[in-house]
Formats: C-alpha cells, structure tokens, sequence
C-alpha cells in the first residue's frame, strides 16, 4: 500500500487529473465493444434521415420529435401532447429496463451503451491513430512544444471537433426536417436554437469525450452510485480473482526484499491464503489490465465505482495468461457470488445460470406487461376525440322569446392525417338546437355536419339553445359521428355537458 | 476529533464521527475547483455589471444600465410597434366593412375583449352578462340597436350625458305624476299580458286602452318597443329592471333612465371600435341593415 505514503496528514487541497492513455488491446469484449459503438452510433446519425409516408397532412420523417407543432412521430405511431403518457410508459420501461440489465449484468449501460463511453471509445481511437498507442502518447505528452507535436495535437482536435459537431448536429435533425434543416444550416438560415444547440452540443461532446472522460463516470454521473446500489451478490463483476492470482509471483519477489520494512505476519497470511509457502499466483503483476483501462482503475483493488466494466481488462488479461500458458479468465466476469464459491475451491454455475432468479424475472415480467399493456392500448387508442366545456360566465343567456341559451367551447381531435367528415350530434335535451357562433340561429338544428382539418384540433364555439322549463342542471351529450369509413377507427366520441337554466326562485 | 488514514481509499477523515459514520477528506478535483473559482469571478463581473447591491432605497445600477423596468418598457415598446400595423388597419376599416374581413374582425374582438376587462366589467360584468339596470350584452334584445354601427355610435356618444349633443336620448315620463296607481295597475296587468305572465282579465283590458293612449308612442302599439327612442321591447322575456308586477309598477311611476358614459372623450376610435367588434360577437350581434343611416356615427380620427 504505497498510497499510504502519498497522503499527507492533512491533505492537498485539489487533485490534479491523473492522465489516462489506454493501451490498444484486442479480443471477445473488444469486438463486442466495437459492435455495439457501430450499431449505436449508426442509430443515432441515420435515425432522423429515414423517411415513413404519412400522406400529404403530415411529416414523411420516421421518427421526429416537432415541438413546435406538439406531435411525436415514430414510425406508424403518432403522439398527441395528451398522449404523452406513452412517452412517460417508455421512460418506466427504460428504468426498468436499466435495473433489469443491472441486476443481471451489472453495469453493463456503463462500459457498453452509455454515451459517454461510446464517444470517449471513439475519441481514444482517434488518438490513437494520431498519436500512437499508449507509450508513444505518454512520450509526446512529455515531449517539450515543437513543431511536429502542436502538428499532432491540431490534427487530432480538429477530428474530434469534426465529430463533435456531427455529433450535436445529429441532435437538431431529431426535432425538424432533416433535410429542410441541414440545408437551412449549412446557408445560415436556420434558427437560432438550431446553431446554439449545436454549438452547446459540440462543446460538451468535445470537452467531455476529449478531456474530461472517466472524471465524468468518477466525479460527475449520479449513475454509477444508482447502479452500485442496485447490485447484488448475483450480479455480473469485472473480478480481479485474487484467490487464482495472489500472490502476484512479481509482488513475492518485491515482498520478500521489503520483509524487513513489513510485519512478518502479513507476508506469512498472504502465502498460506495463496496456498502454502513459495506458491505464486498466475498474476505476473504485467499491469496489463491497468494500461487498458479507460478509467485508469487498478481492477486488482476489488470492485470499485471507478470501473465501468467495460472488460477490456479481461481480454488484455486472457492474452497474457495465453502467452505464460496458465487458463483464460484470471480477471473474468463473476458474481460475489460465484467468487466465494471458487475461493472455497468449487466451480461456479454458468453465467446463465446466474440470470434466472427471481430478481430477474420480477424485472423483466413488470418491463414486459408495461411493454405488452402499452402496445394493447396503442392498437385500442381512439382517433377522434371530443371535448366540451361549458361557458362559465354568463352560465346562461335568457333570449327575448322566452328560450335559454347557453355556449361551449367544442375542441374536436381529428389525430388521424386526413380531413375528415364528421357530424356533431345533439343527444337528449328535447326541444333544443345549436349552431357554430360563426353561424346565425336561422340555420340552427340538432345536428351539423363539419370537415374536420387534418392532424389538428378543431376549435367551435357551440350556441345551444333550449326551452325554458327543464331542470336547472340538465345533463347531455354531444356526439361526434365519423362519415367516412377510410380509416381504421370508426367509432363515435362523445362527451357530456350540462345545459344551465335560471333559479326557478327567481 | 481523530483524524485518521482510512485504510481501503487511502485517505485521511476529516476527524468527525456521528454513530460511527465518518467523512473522508477526499481532494476536490482541480477541475472542479477551477470552475469554482471561475464562477467567484463570473460573480463579481455580474455585481459590476447588473444592478446587485441592495441599498436603503435603491440598488447599485450596474456599468450596463440594465433594470428590470427598463426591460419590461422595451418589451411594450416592441409590443406596440408589433400591434400598430393591426391598430392602423382596424382604424383604417370602417366598422361595417369588418366583417368582410374575417382575420382582422377576429383580431378586432380579441382587442375589444381585453379593452372590455378594463372599461366595461364594472357595469356590465366580466361576462358582459350585466345586472338589474344594466344590460345584459348576450342576449338578443337592444334598447337601441345590436348591429356594428350602431354599437360604435352607442359606445362613443354614451347614453343620457347632459353634456354632450350627440348622446342618445330618451326620458320616460314618470307616470306617478300623470296616472293614477290604480289606473298605473291597469297598465301593468296589459303589460304582464303582452309579455306572456299573466291571461287576459278586465284589468288588462282596461290597461290596453291606457297603453294606446300613453305609451304606444313610445313602446309601440303592441309594446315591442323603439329602438330611436331606446324604447325596450314589452313584450319579450327580457326585462332590465324585472318582469314581475311590483318591479313593472316601480319603473312606470318613476322611470329608471339609466346612463352610459361616452367613451368618445375616453378611448380613441381604435379601442371603441373593437369594443363594439367585440360586443357583437356575444352571441346577440345583428346584421348591419341594408340601408344605413350614419354609419361612422362620431367616431373620428385615426390613430
């Protein structure tokens, strides 16, 4: 424990970032790595340039968020603001989703999928190609300003700018026209919101996968102390496994020279946990595993927050174990679990194995009935819609003839992408009519037949009119009556109003 | 308070310990602190910069000379500049001619309503629904006439104002003074006939010959009353003082005539004309009569 020694008894003040190069390594996670970088980062860019016909009423991209407009597309779906209830349904799902993954396999989200490291993956590549691997950047990292290093380091900017303005560029195309939009930027006639999103975009994504990197996953994220919470004993690791590895036949050597400085009793523990005297570990102490790590974490410490499990460690490790011909898998993905079993000299259950419990299934039945009941009330949901609020003040008008006159505001939803025509219907409240106060009471009747505009609310003001002896409250129903039978939804909407007369005290 | 070196991190506690708890001295970041530091500097430029630094009356003014009020008048500023063209071409439009045009009517009534909340609510309500003597502006029934120009003459030459020529005008004889309250009775009876309250008996009949006799001049022969004279219409539901016996008696022997002020003096055209926009479309706005009179009424001068 050298650190000990670092540590003044009243500590700096500040930490200054510990540089990290990550060695270029490669195998299983590597590939997996790569897979998942290609597959996410194509979702991201080409998403907003697919195109989905939705006829002439609506916006032909595939999945477009129009603010401006308040309408959600994605693919044959449509959500109205009302509807966003499916969003929020997304977002449990994805929660869900997320302790489900975690509970299965650990911080998978971290070392995989999450932005951050995706986009730090990329930019380390980068560097690479410009830099070299690891030694080469360390040596040009302390290498005094020439011409040749300031050459490197714009070169290697000015890619990562590039990506990072592709990168907040991507963003605004999921909010607009996409082609409408990139052309509209590329002439500086797009909105303002437009080139400060981007630029906000292409700062943070050129600052936090350039230069802050893991501080984000160390110091920044909220998430990893969520996931670290949400493990258990039967999650999937990064483990380091001591009981295989210790002690580090490299370490006994440098032990052995330093048993003068240590109690005699510890060296003495080490070696019989190791298995007896003179036994050493498969651990060669190459420090492999902390030259790939993209966080410049020790794995060999134990589960820290520090480690995204993105188990690159793994393949540098499996390749020295291959090359010093002892079994793959010293530093390998394991449960708490499993590690107390192999410690003890078992043989733990397969990693499948691990993943059916109950924890497990609990989370993915809940993720999959939200799911399911999301996708049974998408194919249920109604097309049209009807809303009526009553005029509150005056609640009623008395007219020169005798009769009582009350007004409604009518919102009628056509959320299908096509005009369509409908009646509105007068149901019960004998003797009275109504008529649009675009109208005249000359043409009032019990029923009126509208064009309804396409994909929009259609907005009435509703004059009915009723004999005066009735209740005071009387309750009715307007109706909304589709007339064309083209869609997929034919059903009425209705809702219920009341009809207000004067006091009888009066 | 013991400090100690925490074994696992390596790093020293603070000395502090509740229920076995303790906090280690972790570093900050350098990072971190810089953007700290940046934000105490970024603090001090806003202090110099914007008004921050409260006093016993004042606050500093900031080498910007930005206040909040200075703010809120450019945006009315800008708020004006942005309504002028849709005020010029609303006073530019006579008030029959709005209806031909849809987009600036409606724009007309949304100004009328908002003017309507600060003007007209205390007599004729928030919902233009008005109260005992004083109109209800929803119904279809006017004293002087509902269709648009005649609402803009009514709003800007006000009703009964002593002071001013082109007012409308009307008194109703207090007929205390002319009939007596046996004969007044008689009247109301006919009165609670044609409007449909009460069946035909010898009073009514009686009234009937006192009705064409003093009031049908006014009222009319069948007490559907004048809109020259503003005189109401007897017959119908709608009653601005009451309908039932006792308030029909009140207002015959000493007649109500009430009084509107004119908003000729008070607003300018623009708001007049929207008003009268938006008090035509309550639900009880006429038609303009194919032949009009005076149609700009004394509504004059652009904005």
């Amino acid at each position: 424990m050298a650190a000990l020694d670092l540590i003044s008894p009243s500590g700096p003040l500040y930490q200054k970032r510990k540089a990290v190069y990550p060695k270029a390594v490669s195998g299983f996670y590597r590939r997996l790595k790569w897979a998942i970088m290609l597959v996410t980062l194509t979702i991201y860019y080409v998403t907003p340039w697919l195109r989905w016909d939705r006829g002439a009423y609506a916006p032909d991209q595939a999945v477009l968020v129009d603010l401006a407009h308040r309408r959600f597309y994605m693919f044959s779906i449509e959500i109205w603001p009302q509807e966003f209830y499916y969003v929020a349904g997304l977002l449990v799902m994805a929660g869900i989703g997320l302790f489900l993954v975690t509970s299965a396999v650990g911080r998978a989200w971290c070392g995989y999928a999450c932005p951050q490291t995706v986009w730090t993956d990329l930019f380390v590549h980068v560097e690479r190609a410009i830099d070299g691997d690891r030694n080469a950047q360390m040596k040009l990292a302390a290498a005094p300003w020439t011409a040749g290093k300031a050459g490197k380091r714009l070169a290697k900017w000015a890619i990562w700018l590039l990506i990072a303005v592709a990168t907040g560029g991507a963003w605004i195309f999921y909010f607009a026209d996409a082609p409408t939009l990139a052309q509209a930027f590329v002439t500086g006639t797009a909105p303002f919101v437009a080139y400060a999103t981007v630029g906000v975009l292409t700062f943070t994504t050129f600052l936090l996968g350039g230069f802050m990197r893991e501080q984000v996953c160390i110091y920044m994220c909220p998430w990893p102390r969520i996931q670290t919470a949400m493990l258990d004993e039967k999650s999937l690791i990064v483990t380091y496994k001591d009981w295989r590895g210790e002690p580090r036949s490299h370490g006994l050597k440098k032990a052995a020279a330093l048993a003068a400085d240590y109690p005699a009793e510890s060296i003495t523990a080490a070696l019989a946990a190791a298995g007896g005297a003179g036994r050493a570990g498969d651990c060669i102490d190459c420090h492999q595993c902390v030259a790939v790590c993209p966080t410049g974490i020790d794995i060999r410490e134990g589960p820290q927050l520090g480690c995204i499990t993105c188990a690159l460690c793994i393949d540098a490790c499996d390749k020295v174990m291959a090359q010093v011909g002892r079994p793959r898998g010293l530093i390998d993905y394991a449960t708490l679990d499993d590690a107390v079993v192999e410690r003890a000299g078992g043989t733990a259950p397969s990693a499948l194995r691990t993943l059916v419990r109950p924890r497990t299934f609990i989370y993915f039945g809940l993720w999959a009935t939200i799911g399911a009941a999301m996708l049974f009330s998408l194919g249920q949901r109604s097309r049209l819609e009807l809303n009526v609020a009553s005029e509150r003040n005056p609640r009623f008008v008395q007219l020169s003839d005798g009769s009582i006159r009350n007004s409604y505001t009518v919102k009628l939803r056509n959320m299908e992408t096509r005009p369509r025509p409908v009646a509105l219907v007068l149901d019960d409240l004998p003797g009275a009519t109504m008529w649009p106060d675009s109208g005249d009471r000359a043409a009032a009747s019990r029923r009126l037949a509208l064009t309804l505009a396409p994909d929009a609310t259609t907005r009435i003001r509703l004059y009915v009119v009723a004999p005066a002896d009735g209740e005071e409250h009387e309750r009715f129903e307007l109706k909304v009556e589709p007339q064309d039978k083209a869609g997929k939804d034919h059903h009425d909407a209705e809702d219920d109003a009341v009809f207000e007369r004067p006091d009888r005290e009066d | 308070m013991t400090k100690r070196i925490d074994e696992p991190t390596g790093t020293s506690t603070v000395g502090h310990e509740w229920d076995g708890i303790e906090e280690l001295d972790t570093p900050l970041p350098r990072w971190w602190l810089l953007i700290f530091f940046s934000c105490i500097v970024f603090a001090i430029g806003y202090v110099i910069a914007f008004p921050a630094i409260p006093f016993r009356h004042s606050a500093s003014a900031g080498v910007l000379g930005w206040s909040s009020h200075g703010d809120l008048d450019t945006q009315l500023a800008a708020e004006r500049q942005r309504r002028a063209p849709l005020l010029r071409a609303i006073a530019a439009t006579p008030i029959t001619d709005l209806p031909a045009n849809p987009q600036l009517l409606a724009q007309a009534v949304e100004g009328g309503r908002a003017a309507f909340k600060v003007h007209c609510v205390q007599c004729h309500g928030a919902g233009a629904a008005g109260s005992k003597g004083y109109p209800n502006l929803n119904d279809d029934d006017w004293l002087w006439g509902g269709d648009l120009a005649t609402l803009e003459y009514t709003l800007t030459n006000g009703i009964r104002n002593p002071d001013h020529e082109a007012t409308r005008l009307s008194l109703m004889p207090a007929f205390g003074e002319i009939l007596t309250p046996a004969e007044i009775n008689r009247v109301v009876a006919h009165v609670r006939l044609i409007s449909g309250q009460q069946k035909p008996n010898a009073a009514s009949a009686a009234g009937a010959v006192l009705f064409a006799a003093n009031c049908a001049v006014c009222h009319g022969p069948e007490g559907k009353g004048g809109r020259e004279v503003g005189a109401p219409n007897l017959s119908d539901a709608i009653w601005l003082y009451g309908g039932d016996t006792a308030a029909i008696r009140a207002s015959i022997t000493v007649p109500h005539a009430g009084v509107m002020p004119r908003w000729g003096n008070r607003l300018d055209a623009v708001t007049i004309r929207m008003l009268a926009a938006y008090v035509h479309s309550l639900g009880g706005g006429e038609a303009t009569p194919a032949p009009v009179a005076t149609a700009e009424g004394g509504a004059d001068g652009g904005a």
